[in-house]
């Protein structure tokens, strides 16, 4: 494989050009987890989304899942959107994005990382 | 097996490391991940150049490469180390990287400290904390960090930390500056 040369496959089109996942927005540090061990068989369902519901059965924070899957960010939030619709995955929203952060969660940081 | 799995869901904590192009992100993001950084890439669609005064021809779209990394600080809580893509046609991936980010570490670099002015304005603007981390390659050249906030017109009380990036201890230092940082802002907010 020429890696240089890009993708075989246009990155978007298994997402059907859909760039925007259906629902909310899905923040990178989401955490995103199965609600059954495998997709089964459904009409829309692309090899992705397997990958996805199999890699997500412990909890897994969105970046990670791209990375682990070798996906873009954007094509996995789509994928996701997809398998929320289904009620296949169950995906949670980092607190931290619509309020203040806690000084005790911050507290808990910085002694956290003292003790690396 | 289905019954074993945990189920319990880490809070997740961003922080962004930015800076010009060669400030060390990528190596600070290294030298602090408990995991081997990784990196993800966002392909962006009508990217049209149009402010690029560098001769860059228009592009329908463009891939860019998001480094990351990760510090588990307890099983429920994580942080995460976004290195910002450096040109600045991709700042608009800025805007979803800093919702509900913690604080940012701008990386300056003594040799091209105006490299650090657009990140630095970015932060100001968008009222994201940010600390600012002098990358210290060689020790000749060594900076005040008065010189440096002075340099860079910083608001008073932004802390000017020199560091390597290379050095685990040293970032993760400069993380703690930060946290503390936005811990100070958090309780005089709250006073008001």
């Amino acid at each position: 494989m020429d890696h240089d040369a890009g993708p075989v496959v246009r990155p978007y089109a298994m997402t059907g050009g859909r760039v925007v996942p259906s629902g909310t927005g899905i923040d990178l540090v989401a955490f995103v987890v199965s609600t059954m061990p495998d997709a089964g068989s459904g009409p829309h369902m692309h090899p992705e989304h397997h990958a996805i519901v199999a890699a997500s059965w412990e909890p897994i924070s969105v970046v990670e899942l791209a990375a682990k899957l070798d996906l873009s960010a954007g094509v996995v939030r789509v994928l996701l959107g997809d398998l929320r619709s289904a009620g296949l995955i169950s995906l949670y929203e980092p607190p931290a994005a619509t309020q203040p952060h806690d000084v005790d969660v911050l507290k808990a940081v910085v002694d956290g990382l003292r003790a690396l | 097996m289905a019954s074993e799995r945990s189920d319990r869901i880490p809070v997740a904590l961003k922080i962004l490391i930015a800076g010009g192009f060669g400030a060390g992100k990528t190596t600070m993001v290294g030298s602090v991940s408990e995991i081997r950084p990784l990196q993800t890439e966002e392909v962006l669609t009508g990217v049209d150049g149009a402010d690029d005064t560098d001769g860059v021809e228009e592009k329908r779209t463009t891939t860019v490469t998001m480094d990351f990394g990760r510090i588990t600080i307890t099983d429920d809580l994580q942080l995460y180390l976004f290195g910002t893509p450096g040109q600045d046609r991709f700042w608009y991936l800025w805007d979803e990287l800093s919702h509900g980010a913690l604080g940012a570490v701008v990386l300056a670099d003594t040799r091209r400290l105006a490299d650090c002015f657009p990140s630095i304005d970015y932060f100001e603007q968008r009222g994201t904390p940010f600390v600012v981390a002098v990358n210290c390659f060689d020790t000749d050249k060594r900076f005040t960090t008065d010189a440096v906030a002075r340099a860079l017109d910083l608001d008073p009380g932004v802390p000017v930390v020199l560091f390597d990036a290379r050095e685990p201890v040293a970032a993760r230092n400069v993380l703690i500056e930060l946290v503390e940082y936005v811990a100070r802002r958090q309780l005089t907010t709250a006073g008001r």
